[in-house]
Formats: C-alpha cells, sequence, structure tokens
C-alpha cells in the first residue's frame, strides 16, 4: 500500500464525497443509534433482566463475532460487490486452524497455527480477488462458489465431526477470557478490528480505492489506478478479517464445528447495510456497521429473553432489514436528485 | 486472450472446480466415524440394491448409523448407498437426494426424512414402482413407510425428564433447548419431555429455544434464557449440537452451580463434560443399531417376508456412572 504521491491526489479527487451525502451518513448514524438506544429502552421497560451487565456483555459478545465478518465483507461492499462466502469461509477457517494446531493432526504450536490461519487467509483472498477482478467474474458468483467451496472443505476435512482445542488449556482465553473485567476479550477483539477497519478505510489507499472503485470504476482506472490489483488486495483484507472471525469463534466454542456458519454471510451483510454502507458501493460506514452487529445482537437476544418464538425473531430482524435498505435507496435518490 | 475468452475461460475454471468440490461433497467420505466397512465411496457390499437418505453427515451421529448400516451389508449381502443433505435444515437438498436415489431404481429405499410433508410425493411415487420404504430415525408421517426403524425419541425423552426429576425434585422452573420444529426427533423429544414434566411435577417450562443444530445459536440461546431466569433449576438439550451449545453458554456465564444440566446423544464434547462434571448425563440411541436394523428390515421387505411396523433400537441414560460400562461405550461415540 504505498503512498505515491499521485495515485493519493487521484484517489481524493475520484472520491469526493459530497459532503451532502457525507452530511447523510452522519445523519444516519444517529439515527442508528437512536434506534439501539430505543430498542434498549423496549427490552428494558420489557425485562428487568435485560439490563445487566452479564447480559450486555453476552450481547457484545454476541455480536463480536458477526462484527468482525461485517466489517471485512464492509471492503467488498464498498467496492460495489457482495462475499457470500463469509460464513462458511470462517467455518473453513476454524477447521484450519484445528488442522494445523491441535495434536490429532498437525500438531504446531497453537501461535504458530493462528498466524498461519491469517495468511491463508490472505492468499485464499487474493485468490477470490483474482476471480473477480482479472477473470471478470461477478462477485456473487465468485463468492457464492466459494461458499459451497468451503462448507464441501470443512465437512471433508472433519469427516463431519467436531474438533475440539482442549489440549491447549489458554486457547479459550482469547475469546472468553477478561483482561477487563466483565468484559469478554471478543469484544475487545471486536473494538480493535474496528479501530483498524476504520483505519483501513479512511486512512489508507486499500479503503479508499474501495470507496473509489465502488463509486466509478471507470473513472478510478482511467486516472492511473490499478484496479484489478487493488481489488485483489481489498479481498484480500476482507478475507484476512473473515479469518479473525473464525478464530474468535473457535476460541468461544473451544472447537471447530464443520456444520455451522450457514447463513451467517446473511447477519453480516444485514449489519452492514443496517450500518449505512450502500450495497451500491461508493460509501463506507465502518462505524455504522459496528453498530449495526450491535443492533442485531440486541434484537435477537431481547426477543428471546422475551421469550418470543423464534419465528417472530425472523420477521423482526427482516423487517429491520427492509426498513435499513429502504432508507439506503431514499437516500441515494435524494442524492441524486 | 480477449475478454470473451478470458471469462468464459475464467467462468469454465470456476464451474469445473464447483462441480468437482460438490461431488466429492455430496458423498459420503470414507475417512472417519468408528470401525465399520471400508467403503471408499457411496456404496459397500453387494447384492440387492438399497439406497438409504439420511438426515445429513453434520454429526457423529450420521457417520456411526452409516457404519452400522455398511456392515450389515457385509454381513447380509446387500449393496447400500448412503447420502444425506448438509444441514439437518436442508430440506429441500434432501429432497432432491430422494428424487436421484428414485431414479437410480433401487430394490428398495430407506428414508430419514427432515420434513415428513414434504416428501410425501416421491414416498408415493416409490410405492407405486413398487420399491419398499423403510423409514428409520425421524421416520415418516405417513402409512407408505412398511417399517420404522427408530428409537422412541419421546420416550427417551421422558427418560431425560425422569432424571431431571430426581436431580432437581419436583418444584422450580426447567428450560429446553431443542434442536428443531420441524423434523420428528426434534418434536417427539421436546414434547417426550415437556409433557412428563407437565404432567406428573409441578416444574414449570420456563422457555424453549431452537438451535436449528447450529452451535452458536444453541450457545447464544442457552445465554438469553440463563440471563432472563435467573433461578434456573435445570436445562435440557435434545440433540449433539444443542448440547454443545448449551455447555458453553453455562461456562461462559459461569451458571453450573445449581443447575441440572442434561442432553442427548454423544459426541466427544458431550462425554468429556460429562467426565468433568460440567453436565450430569445424557440420553444415547444406538445408531449403529439404526443403521444395521435399517438395512436388515430392507433385505426382509425385499424378500417379501413380514416386517414388524416399528423396530426399536432402544436407548440409554447414561452419566460418569455407567458411561465405560459395555453395552452403552458402544452406543457412544467420540
Amino acid at each position: 500500500m504505498s503512498t505515491d504521491q499521485s495515485s493519493a491526489t487521484t484517489a481524493e479527487a475520484v472520491e469526493a464525497t459530497p459532503t451532502t451525502a457525507r452530511r447523510g451518513l452522519e445523519l444516519q448514524k444517529f439515527a442508528l443509534l437512536g434506534a439501539l438506544l430505543l430498542l434498549f429502552l423496549i427490552f428494558f421497560i420489557a425485562s428487568p433482566n435485560f439490563l445487566t451487565i452479564s447480559n450486555i456483555s453476552g450481547i457484545l459478545l454476541a455480536a463480536s463475532v458477526t462484527g468482525i465478518l461485517a466489517l471485512g465483507t464492509n471492503f467488498v461492499i464498498a467496492t460495489g460487490g457482495i462475499d457470500l462466502s463469509v460464513g462458511t469461509g470462517m467455518t473453513l477457517f476454524s477447521v484450519l486452524l484445528a488442522v494445523m494446531g491441535t495434536s490429532a493432526h498437525l500438531g504446531l504450536p497453537l501461535p504458530v497455527a493462528i498466524l498461519l490461519t491469517l495468511v491463508i487467509g490472505a492468499l485464499v483472498g487474493l485468490f477470490v480477488g483474482f476471480l473477480v477482478s482479472y477473470m471478470r467474474i461477478p462477485a456473487f458468483i465468485a463468492t457464492l462458489a466459494m461458499m459451497m467451496a468451503t462448507q464441501g472443505l470443512s465437512l471433508i476435512i472433519t469427516s463431519s465431526s467436531p474438533q475440539y482445542f482442549t489440549e491447549h488449556a489458554w486457547f479459550r482465553q482469547i475469546a472468553t477470557g477478561q483482561l477487563i473485567p466483565k468484559i469478554p476479550n471478543a469484544v475487545l477483539i471486536f473494538a480493535v478490528v474496528a479501530l483498524v477497519a476504520w483505519f483501513l478505510m479512511n486512512k489508507t489507499l486499500v479503503g479508499r480505492y474501495a470507496i473509489a472503485i465502488g463509486s466509478n470504476a471507470e473513472a478510478t482506472k482511467l486516472s492511473g489506478v490499478n484496479t484489478r490489483r487493488w481489488t485483489m488486495y481489498i479481498y484480500m483484507t476482507a478475507f484476512v478479517f473473515t479469518a479473525v472471525a473464525g478464530i474468535v469463534m473457535a476460541s468461544r466454542l473451544n472447537s471447530a464445528q464443520p456444520a455451522l456458519g450457514v447463513g451467517y454471510e446473511l447477519e453480516a451483510i444485514a449489519a452492514v447495510v443496517i450500518g449505512g454502507t450502500s450495497l451500491a458501493g461508493g460509501r463506507a460506514a465502518i462505524g455504522g456497521t459496528v453498530i449495526g452487529a450491535i443492533l442485531m445482537a440486541t434484537l435477537n437476544n431481547g426477543l428471546q429473553i422475551l421469550g418470543i418464538a423464534q419465528e417472530w425473531q425472523r420477521i423482526a430482524v427482516a423487517i429491520v432489514i427492509l426498513v435499513a435498505v429502504w432508507g439506503d435507496s431514499v437516500r441515494r435518490n435524494r442524492a441524486a436528485s | 486472450m480477449s475478454n470473451i475468452a478470458r471469462r468464459t475461460f475464467g467462468a469454465g475454471i470456476v464451474g469445473a472446480l464447483g462441480l468437482s468440490l460438490a461431488a466429492c461433497n455430496r458423498g459420503p467420505d470414507a475417512a472417519g466415524g468408528s470401525g465399520g466397512s471400508d467403503g471408499g465411496g457411496e456404496t459397500a457390499g453387494s447384492g440387492p440394491s438399497i439406497a438409504i437418505i439420511s438426515k445429513g453427515f453434520s454429526q457423529q451421529f450420521w457417520v456411526t448409523v452409516r457404519d452400522g448400516a455398511f456392515a450389515a451389508a457385509e454381513e447380509l449381502g446387500a449393496q447400500v448407498s448412503f447420502d444425506g443433505p448438509d444441514t439437518e435444515s436442508d430440506v429441500e437438498q434432501q429432497i432432491q437426494q430422494l428424487q436421484t436415489a428414485l431414479s437410480g431404481s433401487p430394490d428398495a429405499i430407506a428414508y430419514a426424512a427432515l420434513d415428513s410433508e414434504a416428501s410425501l410425493p416421491l414416498l408415493e411415487q416409490a410405492q407405486s414402482s413398487e420399491i419398499p420404504v423403510i423409514a428409520f430415525d425421524s421416520g415418516v408421517e405417513s402409512d407408505i413407510p412398511v417399517c420404522t426403524v427408530a428409537t422412541d425419541n419421546a420416550a427417551a425423552a421422558e427418560e431425560a425428564a425422569k432424571k431431571m426429576v430426581e436431580l432437581v425434585g419436583e418444584e422450580g422452573s426447567v428450560a429446553v433447548i431443542a434442536h428443531s420444529q420441524t423434523s420428528l426427533t426434534g418434536v417427539q423429544r421436546r414434547d417426550g419431555f415437556v409433557d412428563y414434566i407437565e404432567a406428573n411435577t409441578s416444574l414449570t417450562i420456563a422457555d424453549i429455544q431452537y438451535s436449528d443444530s447450529d452451535v452458536l445459536k444453541a450457545t447464544n440461546a442457552t445465554n438469553a434464557i440463563l440471563q432472563a431466569h435467573q433461578d434456573l433449576k435445570g436445562i435440557f438439550a435434545t440433540n449433539e449440537a444443542s448440547a454443545i451449545g448449551m455447555v458453553t453458554a453455562i461456562d461462559e456465564l459461569g451458571r453450573k452451580d445449581g443447575l441440572a444440566v442434561l442432553g442427548f446423544d454423544s459426541g466427544q464434547g458431550q462425554l468429556d463434560a460429562i467426565r468433568d462434571g460440567r453436565m450430569e448425563g445424557s440420553v444415547t440411541q444406538d445408531p449403529y443399531d439404526i443403521g444395521y436394523k435399517t438395512v436388515e428390515t430392507a433385505l426382509a421387505a425385499i424378500n417379501g417376508e413380514e416386517v414388524e411396523p416399528k423396530v426399536d433400537t432402544g436407548f440409554y441414560f447414561y452419566d460418569e456412572t455407567n458411561m465405560e460400562d459395555e453395552e452403552i461405550a458402544r452406543s457412544l461415540y467420540e
């Protein structure tokens, strides 16, 4: 990610989000926070057990894995693409971690295995980015194929049985230990990942080119940016986030569960959309994504605490997504006029 | 290379990759599972052909069923193929596999329905082609199968309910993490437990949440239940994935004290949990026997013999006092 003088100015020129749109984004974030607080209020009134430290930390813990996935997906969506493979991909990374790090398989030292998992994440991301940018395969198709491939691989590698990390007693601490009392480490990791994502998206070329490519790929290319190479880097970034999510999830469950993950990509995409990032690309709202992930976890948790039937939980989430997408299209129409 | 050529080439590669991986994924794997046949692919043995469509591969349970089936194939002389969907909510995929199996004109079909209603048209087709259908595990809600080889799930769950009462007494509240609202096993186990509790004690059912056999969902659901009910006395999970998730949440919240924790099926996670006191016990089926008896019954049906409408393959409650007993250990898998 070189900060070449000409490409920096190019990025600025191409990416210039008009002030009205940026103001719209700020408004969106406040509306989102407002919605989250409203939810908190409703659930607090409905049940005394909702607003306890223990439950809030439970909500944040549940939001962590989805949130990390959503932050990675944010980069891909900013380019106007989509990543359907994050759910099963996350599972595959947790499986690969088990394969490398447990004595039942390769038995490498676990820290080494964790590092290698991240590296493999980057490589897989580069590959998918290659499929999208050089092979010109639409992101939807390429990541759909990846989704099925990773799911199959997870089941094949593990013979469909969960792989446990019990021999490494400290591994659970990554997600469920409490460096800060009452706050699970996974939440801290989520916070750090969010800061990294914000920095990458706003202060480095990976993020700014992602937005530039999403808003006008042709113009970006014409101004001298190698859009194909940068698309690969963008997907690489997204997949490293997915690998991190896989490691955190494996730590929380102290195992790699090969059947898991199907459908998680939709939750991640929902968090991104609710957060204000447009599916059409050209804009990214990292803060919004974080709030979006927490909002969905809050909704799930609150409804479960109230003992509301599973079916209604799904409908509630669907309504939230519809409202968010509708808000997005209203905003886009206003910006266009 | 021109644009179009490059695009076609790329799509071709991805397509080929996807197809080959999908093909690998569809067929059962050779590795894994306890003992059983050495079948390198989908089929084992030789003789009359029996197509088995199970509810999936995602739990070790089905691998053991397959091992029992393949063993019967070798011993009794049958050619058995075994297939199942990716997850236990993939109803559509299972229907597709049933369709494929039917098109191969097997001598018999064995089926464990994820959704009985959705499978009916194909089963009617089998019946009119005079292919006997043996239902196993969940069974199918219809008259078409000539026999159902299964654990009596309601009775097994009732056994868990009785143990729960032994552990927590007759007053207070308990919760259930069930794995499915649509599959017969999910419904039977949930009802078997709940009905016994409600009919025979003053215990209240605080909540029932569903995991869809997803460990993470089970963890989050149990978390919410424990938050909502601070004085819960017991909790019961209806399958392996639900039990693992349940135990994970209890660990996370440090709520084991004063909570009686029971599960269903086995698997390394549950066995470890029972051994180090994070669970009181669990109810296991006999998956090997299910697979074995299914093939045995299918052969009998093919040969035109009379078959019993129900073959009960049994269940055992196990805890740390008896899990090493030979009879019980045989039904447990890691």
